[in-house]
């Protein structure tokens, strides 16, 4: 008989043989499943992120330079000369980028939900004249007050108030979710991390005798680490896939309910093409970071040995 | 360290103890030059599967020195280890195949260990399968073999990469005596080829077996030399052999 030549080659990779080297438990075991329902959470909290983020942008664009001016008047007939006044005051201003007079219409439909039918009578409850403006760049405090004061020499029933003032805390409840999604995407990586790092202790554990082997046989700690961190690669990728199905299916629906409010604030919150793609991003974060913790807890347990 | 010289194995002095016990190996000295035979003999107990840890890598020892391949072992670095222990054939008394895999696979560990392509590693792993009467139980899974057809898969796997240093722990503790003498005649071939062996056993019957073997033996975790394998120069000539291409 032959004997083989004497091998000895620093640290090579097993290659397809190193997914017999532990023992596969695949979709009967926990793992997959534990990665699934993660990014599937995961991808939702993002994704609510996302959308709330959206939300916030395309309000504050909306918004930005925006000005309500209210004529508040209780005789009709001086109510309009004001209004009319201010239009035309506004209008020949060069910060002013455009002025558009809310009609009587509008504004009775906007407050018949509270007033009901007697908001279109139009005397039955005076209501103030609004006026929509729109200022070149951004509307600061001082250019409130200087404005305001201006306003006022001219037309005295005339209040103006910025948009963004009084959405200040839609955005500050958009921003407090903002931070929750944020909060909810880092303890999903920590407890997606924890049931990896259980995950490949336990299978140390159950596997020891094997790992003992191919220590002694010469294996290193990479050998050993990269048959753990395949097997973990392959749960954490089965479980990603499935996880961002049941998350992307999840989104949808919401979306589809949220659609249906018909609320141009909601629409706002649509995805664009970058955040799907982050969206996708999120179960290739988790399966680097199971390779990365199995790899850690590995290498770290095999230290302990000779 | 003094007296390395061309040896293969330098023990220094070497205790051994496990925890707060008391030693279980003391004052172990000795030389192993390459191409020897040697039996490591004593009672139950004596110490010998712990000293064949200190020889397979498993365990470092408590005090003393121990030098092999030319290297100090006690100040390499843990990394540089498997580079070592590639270059030593275990034989475990336990056999510790792997339970899961079958028995060419288990064969093929330390060629796939060492790097070789799939298609490289055939044809070593079914020779050697041949060899040790087991081609026809190749795809078998431990669990299925007998006793002593997993000392011979055992065996297999420790000579399968032609180690420097062969260290079998009772290799033909529960195989028959014929079986016994072909496994020998195994790690014979190898020591022609330079292979350092060192079998332990408590099988008197088997030290004859290989007359030109040297004989250590332990006797509660002390060491003594009845064949003068251990002084330096030795007691009579080491068996020097040519070493086969």
């Amino acid at each position: 008989m032959a004997l083989g030549p004497v091998i000895r080659r620093g640290s090579p990779r097993f290659g397809s043989s190193a997914s017999r080297m532990l023992p596969q438990a695949r979709i009967a075991g926990p793992m997959p499943w534990v990665i699934a329902i993660m990014i599937a959470l995961t991808v939702m909290a993002a994704g609510a992120g996302l959308s709330l983020s959206n939300v916030a942008a395309n309000a504050r664009a909306e918004i930005a330079g925006g000005v309500t001016v209210q004529v508040v008047e209780g005789a009709p007939a001086a109510r309009e000369r004001q209004a009319q006044r201010a239009v035309i005051f506004l209008t020949g201003r060069e910060d002013v980028l455009s002025v558009r007079r809310v009609p009587d219409e509008e504004l009775a439909a906007l407050l018949e939900p509270w007033l009901g039918d007697s908001a279109s009578q139009s005397e039955a409850v005076p209501t103030p004249a609004l006026i929509d403006v729109r200022l070149s760049g951004p509307v600061t405090g001082r250019r409130l007050r200087d404005l305001r004061a201006e306003l006022v020499r001219e037309v005295p029933a005339a209040r103006l108030d910025a948009q963004a003032g009084w959405l200040a805390p839609v955005f500050d409840a958009i921003r407090s979710l903002q931070y929750l999604a944020i909060g909810l995407v880092v303890l999903l990586a920590l407890t997606s991390i924890a049931a990896v790092w259980l995950a490949a202790r336990s299978a140390l554990g159950s596997n020891r005798d094997t790992i003992e082997v191919i220590h002694h046989l010469g294996g290193t700690d990479g050998q050993i680490a990269r048959i753990f961190q395949r097997s973990i690669g392959m749960d954490a990728s089965l479980g990603g896939a499935a996880g961002l199905a049941l998350g992307v299916g999840a989104m949808f629906v919401l979306g589809q309910q949220f659609a249906a409010l018909g609320s141009g604030l909601v629409a706002g919150g649509s995805l664009s093409l970058g955040d799907w793609l982050a969206i996708a991003a999120v179960p290739l974060a988790g399966v680097l970071l199971a390779i990365l913790t199995a790899r850690i807890t590995v290498t770290g347990a095999l230290r302990r040995m000779l | 360290m003094s007296e390395a010289g061309d040896s293969i194995v330098q023990f220094d002095n070497v205790g051994l103890r496990y925890g707060t016990d008391r030693e279980v190996l003391s004052d172990i000295s000795f030389t192993l030059y390459p191409g020897s035979f040697y039996f490591l003999t004593g009672a139950s107990g004596a110490g010998k599967t712990s000293m064949l840890k200190l020889l397979y890598l498993a365990q470092r020892p408590t005090r003393g020195a121990i030098s092999m391949f030319g290297h100090d072992l006690i100040t390499q670095p843990r990394k540089s280890l498997p580079n070592f222990r590639r270059r030593i054939g275990t034989v475990f008394q336990d056999f510790r195949l792997i339970t899961h895999l079958s028995a060419f696979d288990n064969v093929a560990l330390p060629l796939r260990i060492s790097g070789m392509g799939e298609n490289e590693i055939q044809k070593p792993v079914a020779d050697m399968l041949e060899w040790v009467g087991l081609s026809h139980r190749s795809h078998a899974r431990p669990a299925t073999l007998s006793g002593g057809e997993q000392q011979r898969v055992a065996i297999a796997r420790a000579v399968i990469a032609r180690p420097e240093i062969l260290v079998a722990d009772e290799p033909t503790g529960n195989v028959d005596p014929e079986m016994a003498v072909k496994l020998l005649r195994l790690f014979e071939a190898l020591n022609r080829l330079g292979t350092t062996v060192v079998v332990a056993t408590h099988d008197v019957h088997l030290l004859r077996k290989v007359p030109d073997s040297l004989i250590m033996r332990l006797d509660k975790g002390k060491l003594s030399d009845p064949t003068g394998a251990l002084r330096y120069p030795p007691k009579r000539d080491i068996p020097r052999r040519e070493v086969q291409p």
